[in-house]
């Protein structure tokens, strides 16, 4: 112990006399292991404590209070008494000492076992002894801390202070400056209000001292090192601002008066406060102020450009109303709501007589913010707005006006849904008759812009639960249909299209009656018999293809769907039979159609089992039994087998799978798989077939069959994972063959891809090592193979991708394979272009929708892992492959995300250089769009090579292709964003340069040239 | 980018009568022809002038109309009427100046640009023209830096 407390006094001397820092770590430490208590280390500074001079008291004190930092959790509730008489003391003592005496009172305001009534007697010496405001920033802290550490734990006490504590903190906080200090001198403001302290007299004075910081203006430095934001202040501050409603009779006045500030940013945060306020006040805080208030907000949103001050000025309006709908009025009290929505009313309400004016929407809008606050300021305001604006469609005879008037109803009316659940009748009643006569003749007008907005009306009441009768919404679907049919204008059809999806849902039957067999026998209409009845009427073709996209758009209901997928169906079971002169663009809109619908049932697990029972075998049935009749006779195409015919089926087909439940999906894939592997037909509805169906069996008579591949890779490549594939491995050994010597490019590719697809998610192990090892060999036969190497790299190709995706360790192997065809003579340039598939996402398999085993970063990875090597390989080859290392490395760089090409973008930048004088196009193309984002970014590595850069992208400005033409231009646009002083020197010779594509014979290159000329003039000159 | 300048020339009526907008001119397959040839044409020149504006446009108030711009490409000549929103618009010169130097830096070389104001629509008319006319001014104009800035404001204030 003696020896203890000797080194005790050597680390005290050491700290005080000898300036050395550390010491006090050191201390600490020894108290905390128990080596002295904190009374010795008070005794040892005894005598530097009483010393006369301040600045050794001073570091006595800091000493201690460094001390106790470390240990206030091990005082006892005695040592704790001692310390707090001896600091309160020493706040009295010279100012050098303050700061550390506060140090240690903070320590001790964490103190759990600091004994009654010493909290209170802290605060008042401070409140007594200090003049806070005149010390340093860090210290102010330190006061707000321990106050903050003290309501923390000694509320009651506090509390016990009375009004007395409200006005010490308010002298505390009066005049203070820093927005860190501020940020918790509001949290403090806020807790004396919202946990109820005494405000005693002080309501007004405690206003005070924190509104004199309203509005907050606050910029905090570039590089701020405490984060702190303006809104971090503006937050805080309103919190405090709105935390009572006593501060109502202050703060009103003071909102009234900044919201007449000339700076936005003031009058966006008055009439933000007053939207806070208006949650926490009642009618009795607001009367005095209303008209005020109006008439401000009113002023505000009438005159402001800018957005952001109308949606405040709208949201203020909205929760003055909301406030006012919610006070509950005495029995003799005035109804404010009634004033202030008279005052809208009166204010607003013949703006909407005027709908050419600027004011027609402003006024609108407020009208629809007051009204939108609470059910009875909707019904206040629809009422004596409706029959307005009914009046005023009847008198505006511009179709411009009518529009503007249809709107605005449209507002008002989707208003009332908000309501209607909780009222039985829901105000509009009374309008019923007169707003269906108005919409009704809308949709008749001759302008397309008033059918449009019509259309809106239309879904807008047909969606109010109950408000139109039986007959009215006939009549709807009646005046839909019209429009679907015979429409010229293109976006009223579309509207009319979109509607129904949604009405469709609600009022199902009415369009099974009303409007889906007058599609269904469009379908079958001959143009000329369009021709003999309505001369305006829309050309058979386009008729057609609205009509499918209005079977599929209504298809949002189970019912409906029960109709619309046979009809549809039915369209194609005619193209099989050869019946009506269909050609496959025809199909190809059906199975869009089909597919639609399939994605609108997914979310559905009944609808989409009956679309999938309905569709998969009908559309199998109908291309096997086309394939089977074109055996042998390979030259005359049916129609249901042409490439683009079947690509479209395959979303169709994948659709219908990717959501179906494990049970139902294997019994449905077996007899699939079934069909193709050992010709069962049993799962085709019509099965009665001159020969076998054989698609894996190579011979030109089967050609036809192979195609039909591509279906059974849409069904089996798009299951769940959990869905098990029977007969897999004998499936993949067919599947191979076919890739490899398949005959048609379409059936060895779809081969390919159906492989590929299964590969993908094949569980890892030694069966799937043996099939890739297998499928590796026999690529590596067909590419030494003359007739059969493009299916080579194809399958290669495909393979890959699948492998990379899955991280599969053998996927560098085959990657390096394809790098090294990069030089083949003969397919080359092909496998350039496999790059593209490599890193792109493909449509209809190995996507996330098909639940492909994609793991995150792949690309990345691909890039990192083979950039590197096709740089290599671009040096090394011969000048004539060069380019086809260009493209494959434009089609990888493409790709990838704008953040990861950026950090490589100083090693490859000559590279990129180099590529867009490659004569290719495509490489031209794919380099600029690559370079186009980057250009912005990268000044710093552009630097050195902007002589070459510009002089390329101008000769590319007028490249034989336009598309080239155009994103040379975005480029030279995108330029002008550089720093000044890269750009100057080339000004001149750039703007002489541009002046030519001003002249392009295309008008999309001339309006990216005057676009990027426009900016180059403006490049340093004054106003820009 | 006039669309400011002329809204703060005008601050004094609060409720003007606002003009439809012409929307976005669509593009048609033949212009994604690559042998096609697209003539300059009226709409491409109004585009030129109105395009991305807000909050009121040029457009808007009625300042330029399509109907007011006529281009012949065969013959290389572009002529534009405008129409000052009050007969005694002070900024009148100053809109005409703008509009014939974004044209200018727009057109090929080969055009010739003629702005002046709708007839009957200004006080001034006769001699806002002449100068608008005039090259010699305006290629003055365009040296006097001050000029200039507000041009320049005007045609780079997109938004």
């Amino acid at each position: 112990m003696a020896e203890d407390s000797g080194t005790l006094w050597g680390l005290v001397e050491e700290f005080v006399t000898g300036q050395q820092d550390s010491k006090a770590a050191e201390v600490a430490s020894g108290v905390k292991d128990g080596d002295f208590t904190v009374l010795q280390v008070v005794e040892s500074l005894g005598s530097c404590l009483a010393n006369t001079e301040p600045r050794t008291r001073s570091r006595g004190v800091q000493l201690l209070s460094q001390v106790l930092q470390q240990c206030y959790s091990k005082l006892t509730e005695k040592e704790v008494e001692v310390l707090v008489v001896f600091y309160e003391n020493r706040l009295k003592d010279h100012h050098l000492i303050v700061p550390h005496v506060l140090q240690g009172l903070k320590a001790l305001s964490m103190c759990d076992v600091l004994p009654p009534g010493l909290a209170v007697s802290v605060l008042k010496s401070i409140f007594q002894e200090v003049h806070v405001q005149s010390l340093m920033q860090m210290d102010r802290y330190t006061v707000y801390m321990i106050i903050t550490n003290f309501m923390k734990i000694r509320e009651e006490e506090l509390k016990n202070l009375g009004a007395d504590f409200t006005f010490g903190f308010i002298q505390v906080m009066d005049g203070e400056k820093d927005p860190r200090n501020l940020l918790v001198a509001f949290h403090i403001v806020h807790d004396i209000i919202a946990k109820h302290y005494n405000l005693g007299p002080f309501v007004e004075e405690l206003f005070e001292v924190t509104s004199c910081y309203f509005p907050i203006d606050f910029h905090p430095p570039p590089n701020d090192p405490h984060g702190l934001t303006r809104e971090d202040l503006i937050l805080g501050l309103r919190a405090v601002l709105t935390a009572t409603p006593r501060f109502a009779e202050f703060l009103l006045p003071l909102l009234i008066e900044k919201m007449d500030s000339d700076v936005q940013s003031a009058k966006l945060d008055s009439l933000q406060t007053l939207s806070a306020a208006c949650a926490v006040y009642e009618q009795k805080e607001l009367k005095e102020f209303l008209t005020s208030l109006w008439s401000s907000i009113r002023r505000e949103v009438f005159q402001t450009a800018s957005e952001k001050i109308e949606a405040g000025g709208l949201s203020a309006l909205q929760s003055l109303s909301s406030c006012l709908s919610r006070s509950v009025l005495t029995a003799d009290s005035e109804d404010y709501l009634d004033t202030v929505l008279n005052n809208v009313l009166q204010d607003c309400k013949h703006h909407l007589c005027e709908p050419d004016m600027k004011l027609v929407w402003p006024s609108a809008k407020l009208l629809q913010a007051a009204a939108g606050a609470s059910s009875r300021a909707c019904r206040k305001v629809t009422s004596s707005v409706l029959p307005l604006l009914l009046e005023q469609y009847s008198q505006q005879a511009q179709s411009n006006q009518r529009r503007t008037i249809l709107e605005m109803t449209v507002g008002f009316l989707k208003l009332q849904s908000k309501w209607s659940d909780e009222e039985d009748e829901n105000g509009l009643g009374a309008f019923k008759a007169a707003l269906c006569s108005m919409v009704y003749s809308a949709v008749t007008d001759p302008s397309s812009q008033v059918h449009l907005a019509a259309v809106k009306a239309l879904t807008v009441l047909g969606t109010q639960k109950g408000f139109l009768s039986a007959a009215d919404i006939d009549l709807v679907v009646g005046h839909l249909t019209r429009l679907i049919l015979m429409e010229t204008d293109l976006q009223s059809c579309n509207a009319a299209i979109e509607a129904s999806g949604s009405l469709a849902k609600i009022h199902p039957s009415a369009f099974i009656t009303r409007m889906i067999p007058q599609l269904s026998s469009r379908l079958w209409t001959e143009p000329m018999e369009i021709n003999a009845n309505d001369n305006n009427g829309i050309q058979g073709n386009a008729l057609r293809i609205r009509c499918l996209e209005a079977l599929a758009a209504v298809s949002t209901h189970q019912s409906i769907v029960r109709e619309t997928v046979p009809i549809l169906l039915d369209y194609v079971k005619q193209a099989q039979e050869g019946k009506a002169a269909i050609n496959s663009d025809d199909i190809v809109s059906v199975c869009k159609s089909l597919h639609q619908v399939a994605v609108q049932c997914q979310p559905d697990a009944e609808s989409m089992q009956f679309y999938h029972n309905a569709v998969v075998p009908c559309l199998l049935s109908l291309t096997v039994q086309a394939a089977i009749q074109e055996s042998g006779t390979p030259s005359t195409e049916h129609v249901l087998l042409q490439d683009a015919v079947v690509s479209a089926m395959v979303p169709v087909i994948s659709a219908a799978c990717t959501y179906l439940s494990p049970e139902f999906g294997a019994s449905s894939v077996s007899r699939i798989v079934n069909l193709f592997l050992d010709g069962d037909v049993s799962l085709l509805s019509e099965n009665n077939f001159s020969c076998k169906f054989q698609p894996f069996q190579m011979d030109a008579s089967t050609e036809p069959q192979s195609r039909l591949v591509a279906l059974l890779m849409a069904c089996v490549c798009s299951l769940p994972r959990k869905v098990e594939i029977p007969h897999l491995v004998r499936l993949l050994q067919h599947l191979l063959s076919l890739s490899l010597s398949g005959r048609s490019s379409f059936a060895y590719s779809t081969s390919s891809k159906c492989f590929a697809g299964l590969i993908n998610k094949f569980p890892t192990g030694e069966p799937l090592d043996e099939i890739l090892q297998d499928a590796a060999r026999r690529i590596e036969s067909g590419l030494v193979d003359e007739p059969n190497r493009i299916q080579a790299i194809t399958l290669l190709a495909w393979v890959t991708k699948a492998l990379i995706l899955r991280y599969h360790p053998l996927n560098g192997q085959l990657t390096n394979r394809m790098i090294d065809l990069l030089s083949d003579r003969e397919l080359g340039v092909s496998v350039a272009d496999l790059f593209s598939l490599l890193v792109s996402d493909s449509a209809d398999i190995l996507n996330k929708a098909c639940h492909a085993d994609i793991r995150i970063m792949f690309r990345q990875r691909f890039f990192t892992e083979n950039v590197p090597k096709l740089v290599q390989g671009f040096h090394s080859a011969s000048r004539d492959d060069k380019p086809n290392y260009l493209k494959a490395l434009s089609h990888v760089l493409n790709s990838l995300p704008k953040q990861v090409l950026m950090t490589e973008l100083p090693s490859l930048l000559s590279l990129l250089l180099e590529a867009l004088s490659c004569p290719d196009q495509v490489v031209q193309l794919s380099t600029l769009t690559c370079l186009e984002p980057l250009l912005l970014e990268a000044a710093d590595i552009l630097s050195v090579h902007m002589d070459t850069l510009i002089t390329k992208l101008l000769s590319l400005s007028s490249s034989p292709a336009m598309a080239v033409r155009i994103t040379a231009l975005k480029c030279m646009l995108a330029l002008t964003k550089l720093p000044l002083h890269m750009l100057m020197p080339y000004k001149q010779q750039v703007i002489r340069a541009l002046a030519k594509p001003l002249d392009d014979k295309k008008r999309l290159v001339r309006k990216e040239a005057v676009e990027a000329r426009c900016q180059w003039f403006l490049l340093g000159s004054p106003g820009s | 980018w006039v669309g400011k300048m002329v809204v703060s020339s005008q601050l004094e009526n609060a409720n003007p009568l606002i003009y439809q907008r012409s929307g976005e001119r669509q593009v048609t397959a033949l212009e994604e022809d690559e042998d096609v040839v697209d003539k300059i044409d009226d709409r491409e020149i109004f585009d030129i002038l109105v395009r991305a504006e807000h909050p009121l446009s040029l457009e808007e108030l009625n300042v330029l109309e399509q109907i007011r711009v006529k281009v012949s490409d065969e013959e290389s000549a572009v002529s534009v009427e405008f129409t000052p929103t009050i007969p005694h618009c002070s900024m009148a010169t100053l809109i005409g100046l703008s509009i014939k130097v974004k044209l200018l830096r727009s057109l090929p070389e080969r055009f010739k640009v003629d702005v002046h104001i709708t007839p009957g629509t200004h006080a001034s008319e006769h001699a806002v023209n002449k100068q608008l006319a005039d090259k010699e001014r305006v290629a003055a104009a365009l040296e006097n830096s001050h000029l200039l800035e507000v041009v320049n404001q005007c045609l780079s204030a997109r938004s």
